[in-house]
């Protein structure tokens, strides 16, 4: 007879003190579910990105409610908004003060291309200035599209090879 | 008889080479650039129009001459009305005129995107710099002669060009430019998308 297991968490006395895994998914999972963002919000996308913080879609669901306006201590920069050149330098700055490891959310069409503003003030595109990890659609992109944005992020995070970047180094 | 009617009659008179600008809507005035700082002071001081309510350029065209001229709108908190008050730029390739800043000191910084935007300089200006574009920008944008899509040059920060290798770059007009359409009451038939596509960045746009 096979008893149903309806333990969903570690039980020590069942299975001992010992818990075996790969280090890849030990950090992947505790870099993909808190991951802080360092929200840049440069135009109307920032409005949305807002949205997403507050109640109605909380991003706390997913573990990046902790919005840090200190490059220092972000992780994923959501870039939500038009970047112009003047803008762009700044912006590079801000991404090489974050510490390693650190994603990019280009958040709507202006930051994934320039959108609708193919003049001489915008930058077409902020992958022209720094590498982005995943675009979203929109203009400016819903609450949800950001949430799936964040949740394509954490699978791609996921899959990185953390250990060996860690500890090859 | 209104009291902005008054005040331009007064100015001509007082003034001999301030004459009437054709207007559809506010009484207006062409008035030659050195006489512009007492008109102004004039207007504000004696006729009540206390609020500068904007300044702008205007670039009519590359061979015309003159070919910039300045506009301001001046508003009178009483009387509720406008005087604009325009003065043409006398040099077709440094155009400049007397600054407006020491009689409303908010004219600064609409003086400064006058500048930055079509290369008039106000002379006496306490601190002409660009307002928009970066410092060292080299173009000035809204000219006739300055294409939309930019022109190639380089970003004001050498350590971000050094690590991007990356630059202002002309925006791809493909399919553009991107405006809306006018008088369209369906607002998602309206907005600002691809009108022409008979030609890419590879293809020439064929002649018209």
């Amino acid at each position: 007879m096979v008893s149903a297991n309806t333990e969903l968490t570690y039980n020590s006395k069942i299975e001992g003190d010992v818990i075996v895994s790969r280090a890849d998914s030990v950090i992947n999972w505790i870099r993909s579910n808190s991951m802080w963002p360092m929200p840049m919000g440069l135009a109307c996308c920032a409005i949305e990105l807002m949205a997403t913080g507050a109640s109605r879609f909380d991003i706390a669901r997913f573990g990046a409610e902790v919005m840090r306006f200190s490059p220092k201590q972000a992780d994923v920069m959501i870039v939500a908004g038009t970047v112009t050149y003047k803008m762009s330098s700044a912006l590079r700055r801000i991404y090489d003060q974050m510490a390693e490891p650190k994603w990019v959310i280009a958040m709507g069409a202006c930051a994934s291309t320039g959108g609708m503003y193919r003049s001489y003030a915008v930058l077409q595109g902020v992958d022209r200035i720094v590498p982005v990890d995943v675009y979203v659609s929109g203009c400016p992109p819903r609450p949800e599209a950001l949430l799936d944005a964040l949740i394509k992020l954490q699978e791609k995070v996921k899959r990185e090879p953390s250990a060996s970047k860690l500890f090859s180094a | 008889m209104p009291a902005a009617l008054e005040a331009i009659t007064a100015v001509k008179g007082r003034w001999a080479g301030v004459t009437d600008r054709p207007s559809l809507d506010h009484p207006a005035l062409n008035v030659p650039a050195p006489d512009l700082p007492a008109v102004l002071r004039s207007l504000r001081d004696e006729h009540g129009f206390d609020m500068l309510v904007d300044v702008s350029g205007v670039d009519w065209a590359v061979g015309a001459s003159p070919r910039f001229t300045v506009v301001y709108h001046v508003f009178s908190t009483a009387g509720h009305e406008y005087v604009r008050v325009a003065a043409d730029c006398a040099d077709n390739a440094f155009p400049e005129v007397p600054t407006a800043t020491a009689i409303w000191p908010g004219a600064n910084w609409h003086e400064r995107e006058a500048y930055d935007m079509y290369g008039i300089r106000f002379a006496g200006h306490p601190d002409l710099r660009r307002i928009l574009m970066w410092d060292e920008y080299p173009h000035f944008p809204l000219r006739k002669d300055f294409p939309l899509a930019g022109i190639e040059t380089e970003l004001p920060d050498a350590e971000v060009v050094a690590e991007t290798k990356t630059g202002a770059i002309a925006a791809p007009m493909m399919g553009g430019p991107f405006v809306a359409s006018q008088g369209e009451i369906n607002l998602t038939d309206a907005e600002p998308r691809a009108k022409d596509e008979s030609w890419t960045e590879r293809r020439p746009k064929p002649d018209a």
